[in-house]
């Protein structure tokens, strides 16, 4: 077993509040980790606590280890702008910026820097592809991103992460604003994109967990209740609270 | 007694649809007769002739090129001083300072009533600060530089307003991406708040362009028969050059005034122009 992010006795506060309490998971590499639970237990924080995002957030405080290929992401050395490159995210809502299709991919390219024209075509054409949404747009790449519908809008800002070439891709509940349809279109894309990347998805649906994750974790209250084969999590579940939860329960 | 009732109400509603109406009205014939007047003495006299001549004492060789020049120098200098200062507090403030502090509070409620000033105070300062104590003189750098501090507080105001707007989650968006935060700030941030800050600041830019007591107090000339080379020679402007005219007793003064007049309207309304369709043409990329 591969393990591309280690995360060991993580606690999270927000000011007084402990949004996270001695969580260890160990992410497996090129392999799909669902976060499930209701909400309010903590998801969004783990996942942001993941590119240091939550940096962002004033207040805050982090406790424990979390390692990337075995490098500590907390480490002095390690510039967080490197490693939200190395680590991307993708939002709830589709969050294009008002710009054209190729802009948007381009985003980080560009400013990453180095890159020549030819070179950013190329890299357009491949994470579009990567996001299978090359087809639908190759013919306005010029166009406003803003024109997508919002499944296409989220699978541009698949493709902007891509770009980035990312080893690790966070998820936060990126199918909850969309139509089944769209939904069923990012689902099928997961598989491809497996292949080349670590994903680790927060969802809601517990339905869609079991179709595309190979690993899940349980969170209730800021705590992991239990972590496993998403195979073995839902057919045999050791927890009496996660299988109280995936039968529907309570959440 | 139902009826009664809504016949009062309707004559209510009536009342004071023609009051609001008679208050629009009244400021629409006001200006209505101002530009009737300021056409029928102006436009004779309105040619090339008076754009390219210096002033004199003979109302029919005047001209207006020295105040259209200083004009153009001050607005000029004003622009590049006014708008990178505006906009950098405006981002300095939304986007690095810790709104929460005391000191930040008491700097934006000093920034938003120094908007409301009367220019007038701005030339007091412009004179002390520029004038004696940096020792400029009776210059354009000096007006230019008053002027700067005239409309920075609504330039500050209406940037923040525009960086305000614009929404979290493309932030989050370009510093999930692994781009720095300056990169965000001109990626995403500023393209966005653009048209926003563009409005403001030149609508700040045309009031500072129809100015005349802060300059006056710097000590702009009434009367100037050469053209400005530098930022340190002495000048005059358009509202000046137009408040001279028409405080001389010849009749034909008043009506090279009202020439003026339109002289700056025009260019005011240009400036409009420009804000507007700046301001159209980011809008429709954004959507
Ligand atoms: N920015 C914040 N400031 C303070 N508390 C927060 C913030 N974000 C989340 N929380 C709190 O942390 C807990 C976990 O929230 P979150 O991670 O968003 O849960 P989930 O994503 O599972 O719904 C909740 O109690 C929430 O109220
Ligand atoms: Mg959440």
């Amino acid at each position: 077993m591969d393990i591309k992010m280690k995360i060991e006795n993580l606690n999270f506060f927000y000011g007084e509040l402990q949004a996270l309490k001695d969580i260890n998971i160990e992410i497996e590499s090129k392999k799909i980790t669902a976060l499930i639970g209701p909400s309010g237990c903590g998801k969004s924080t783990f996942i942001t606590s993941l590119n240091r995002m939550s940096d962002l957030i004033e207040g805050t405080k982090v406790e424990g280890k979390i390692t990337l290929d075995g490098e500590d992401i907390h480490n002095s050395e390690v510039d967080v702008i490197e490693l939200r490159k190395q680590v991307g995210m993708l939002f709830q809502k589709p969050n294009p910026f008002p710009k054209s299709i190729y802009d948007n991919v381009i985003y980080g390219p560009k400013r990453y820097g180095g890159k020549r024209k030819v070179e950013l075509d190329e890299v357009v054409e491949k994470s579009l592809r990567g996001a299978a949404l090359w087809d639908e747009v190759k013919d306005k790449l010029h166009q406003s991103a803003l024109m997508l519908s919002g499944g296409q809008q989220q699978r541009l800002c698949i493709a902007r992460c891509l770009a980035a070439q990312p080893e690790v891709l966070l998820m936060d509940e990126p199918t909850s604003a969309l139509d089944p349809l769209s939904t069923l279109k990012i689902e099928e894309l997961f598989d491809e994109l497996k292949k080349n990347y670590t994903i680790i998805i927060v969802t809601h649906s517990m339905q869609q967990a079991a179709r595309i994750s190979d690993n899940t974790a349980f969170f209730l209250n800021g705590e992991l209740i239990e972590f496993g084969k998403t195979t073995s999590l839902y057919m045999k579940p050791v927890n009496s609270l996660t299988e109280e939860y995936i039968t529907g329960r309570f959440g | 007694m139902r009826d009664n009732n809504i016949s009062s109400r309707k004559l209510k509603n009536a009342v004071f649809h023609g009051i609001v109406l008679g208050a629009t009205g009244f400021g629409i014939v006001a200006l209505i007769l101002l530009l009737m007047q300021v056409f029928r003495t102006g436009l004779m006299w309105l040619d090339w002739d008076f754009i390219l001549s210096m002033p004199s004492r003979f109302p029919e060789k005047a001209g207006i090129l020295s105040a259209l020049a200083g004009s153009i120098w001050t607005i000029g200098l004003t622009i590049l001083f006014s708008l990178p200062l505006g906009i950098g507090t405006a981002i300095y403030l939304e986007e690095y300072s810790n709104k929460k502090s005391w000191y930040n509070k008491l700097l934006q409620l000093n920034i938003s009533n120094l908007a409301g000033v009367p220019s007038i105070v701005y030339g007091m300062l412009g004179l002390a600060l520029f004038v004696r104590f940096l020792n400029f003189e009776r210059s354009i750098l000096s007006g230019a530089l008053t002027l700067t501090l005239l409309i920075m507080p609504v330039i500050i105001v209406a940037s923040q307003e525009a960086i305000k707007s614009v929404p979290n989650t493309l932030r989050q968006g370009s510093l999930a991406l692994g781009v720095t935060k300056w990169q965000t700030i001109t990626g995403v941030v500023l393209p966005y708040a653009l048209p926003g800050i563009l409005t403001g600041s030149i609508l700040a830019i045309s009031r500072a362009m129809g100015e005349a007591a802060p300059l006056i107090m710097v000590g702009a000339a009434g009367y100037v028969a050469f053209l400005p080379s530098g930022p340190m020679d002495s000048f005059t402007v358009l509202p000046i050059q137009i408040f001279n005219w028409t405080s001389r007793p010849q009749a034909e003064f008043q009506n090279i005034a009202s020439a003026g007049i339109i002289v700056l309207m025009i260019l005011l309304l240009s400036a409009n122009a420009v804000a507007i369709i700046l301001r159209n043409k980011y809008q429709n990329r954004m959507d």
